[in-house]
């Protein structure tokens, strides 16, 4: 049995510790926002949060979680109120298949949590490890933008986020 | 290409002190597999090209972790990550060609858990070598990248014997450009080695890409302050912009005594089996001002005696003007 953190909550996992993240998120813990893209560390979708640093679950042993906290897109939201890069995500219409925004919206997360007004280049530099095959780019970029000028710690989810 | 993702099994062992690390490594040895963040590590047990028998984890061991400022220069802990190394104030202030290099390995996710240890005793990227072939560095009679038909774009300039594989590490440029000192620890002691001896060629060991020795961990890359707040330059050229390894990258230190360079370290990664110190440009920048001239002269010194492959002439100009940029744009 091994101590798992996630979201806020400690689950007891009977599973062997060089098992993949990814796999305990999905698998064991039905945590399927977590989408398993290529499993071999390129495309991103598999993206979570490890004591806040983004990371690639896919390639990240369970072992070497150890007690860090695991946060995924699951655990973004306080409650029902959305967070910002998910309110704008929906303001935007980012997604055409949606299939990598789980992670783009943990890597973009991270990036706000230690920059909250990145400029383009670095909202660029912070996704370039997230991949989106419908081409969707400009669109993320245009969120995440918006998502900070509406300002990650004072987010009032009645705000109206404009474009 | 097999299956990928699904890992052959192994026993992976979680050491919390370096004893308890090069215990493991000793007691394993060659059945050992030393792994750090993983990226490495985890690409080639999912394409089940290589499967040890113990994996022994080094992310646990906490006092190889950390970048300290000594009287002589700074040590950095081989467990701290890359995006550490980026984001340290001073690497920064003192060595930033080292920052910058670290900024450029592939993407946030894989910096914040990628150590500086790990990418500097990261295997080569040759395809045929990943792709599990049995090539001499993997214990053939043969090199699949140095045929008529093989695709050798990426592959290597310089110093080929049998192998052609390059080195594809960002930072082993930068370290061996700021004279790094590497201390590894094994089952006899410790031992500190030259960034520049650190990295072997095929001619020396065609199966390893460094000196470590199975049972041995590197621990600690010592800097000394030669270089420190000198002028640096770095920049990689890659296939893709977003995130892919370099296919030629040049780290540089240059100091200038008024107008005149009076000390250079020029690296080139990407063009040989180990980052290529140019000791030539080296010698023809100092004494030079730091004008067109000699960054051109630079530039057409660096590929002298270059030996290209059927595919990657490309990279003699490529190589060429990336050092000639590192003298003039520095």
């Amino acid at each position: 049995m091994v101590d798992l953190k996630v979201n806020g909550k400690t689950h007891a996992v009977d599973v062997p510790s060089d098992m993949p993240l990814l796999w305990v998120l999905r698998d064991v813990l039905g945590l399927i926002g977590t989408k398993y893209g290529c499993g071999i560390a390129q495309c991103g979708a598999c993206t979570v949060h490890v004591n806040g640093a983004s990371v690639r679950s896919c390639s990240t042993p369970l072992a070497a979680v150890g007690d860090g906290e695991v946060t995924t897109i699951e655990g973004l939201a306080d409650g029902t109120n959305l967070h910002p890069l998910q309110q704008a995500w929906i303001e935007h219409d980012v997604a055409q298949c949606g299939y990598c925004q789980a992670g783009q919206i943990m890597s973009a997360a991270a990036l706000l949590a230690e920059n909250p007004s990145p400029t383009d280049a670095e909202i660029d530099l912070a996704l370039q490890g997230n991949y989106c095959r419908c081409g969707t780019y400009n669109r993320i970029r245009k969120a995440v933008r918006s998502a900070s000028e509406a300002g990650v710690a004072i987010f009032d989810p009645a705000t109206e986020v404009t474009a | 290409m097999a299956t990928k993702d699904m890992m052959r099994p192994f026993q992976l062992f979680q050491p919390e002190s370096l004893d308890g690390a090069l215990a493991l490594a000793d007691k394993h040895g060659g059945d050992g597999w030393i792994m750090s963040g993983g990226n490495d590590s985890l690409s080639w047990f999912k394409d089940r090209v290589k499967s040890p028998v113990a994996v022994i984890d080094l992310g646990g061991v906490t006092d190889l972790v950390g970048i300290r400022e000594t009287a002589n220069g700074i040590e950095i802990g081989a467990q701290t990550t890359l995006t550490e190394i980026a984001e340290s104030d001073v690497i920064q202030s003192k060595f930033s060609v080292l920052s910058d290099a670290a900024r450029h390995v592939a993407t946030p996710q894989i910096r914040n858990v990628s150590s500086i240890g790990g990418n500097l005793c990261q295997d080569t990227r040759c395809w045929y070598y990943r792709d599990g072939l049995d090539c001499y560095r993997a214990g053939g009679t043969k090199c699949y990248a140095d045929t008529p038909e093989g695709m050798n774009r990426e592959h290597c300039l310089f110093n080929a014997d049998r192998c052609v594989a390059v080195t594809p590490s960002d930072t082993a440029p930068a370290i061996v450009a700021l004279d790094g000192q590497m201390t590894i620890a094994g089952p006899n002691g410790t031992r500190t080695v030259p960034a520049e001896e650190f990295f072997i060629g095929p001619a020396i060991d065609i199966e390893r890409m460094t000196v470590l020795e199975p049972g041995e961990i590197l621990t600690t890359i010592t800097i000394p302050n030669t270089f420190s707040g000198a002028t640096f330059y770095f920049e990689k050229v890659a296939d893709r912009n977003s995130w892919d390894f370099a296919l030629v990258n040049v780290a540089a230190a240059i100091i200038e005594d008024g107008s005149t360079i009076s000390d250079a370290r020029v690296v080139c990664g990407g063009v040989e089996c180990v980052p290529k110190r140019l000791t030539v440009v080296e010698e023809v920048v100092k004494g030079s001002s730091r004008d067109e001239e000699t960054a051109a002269l630079a530039g057409q010194s660096a590929v002298r005696g270059a030996t290209p492959l059927n595919y990657n002439h490309f990279k003699i100009p490529l190589m060429e003007n990336l050092v000639k940029r590192a003298i003039r744009d520095a």
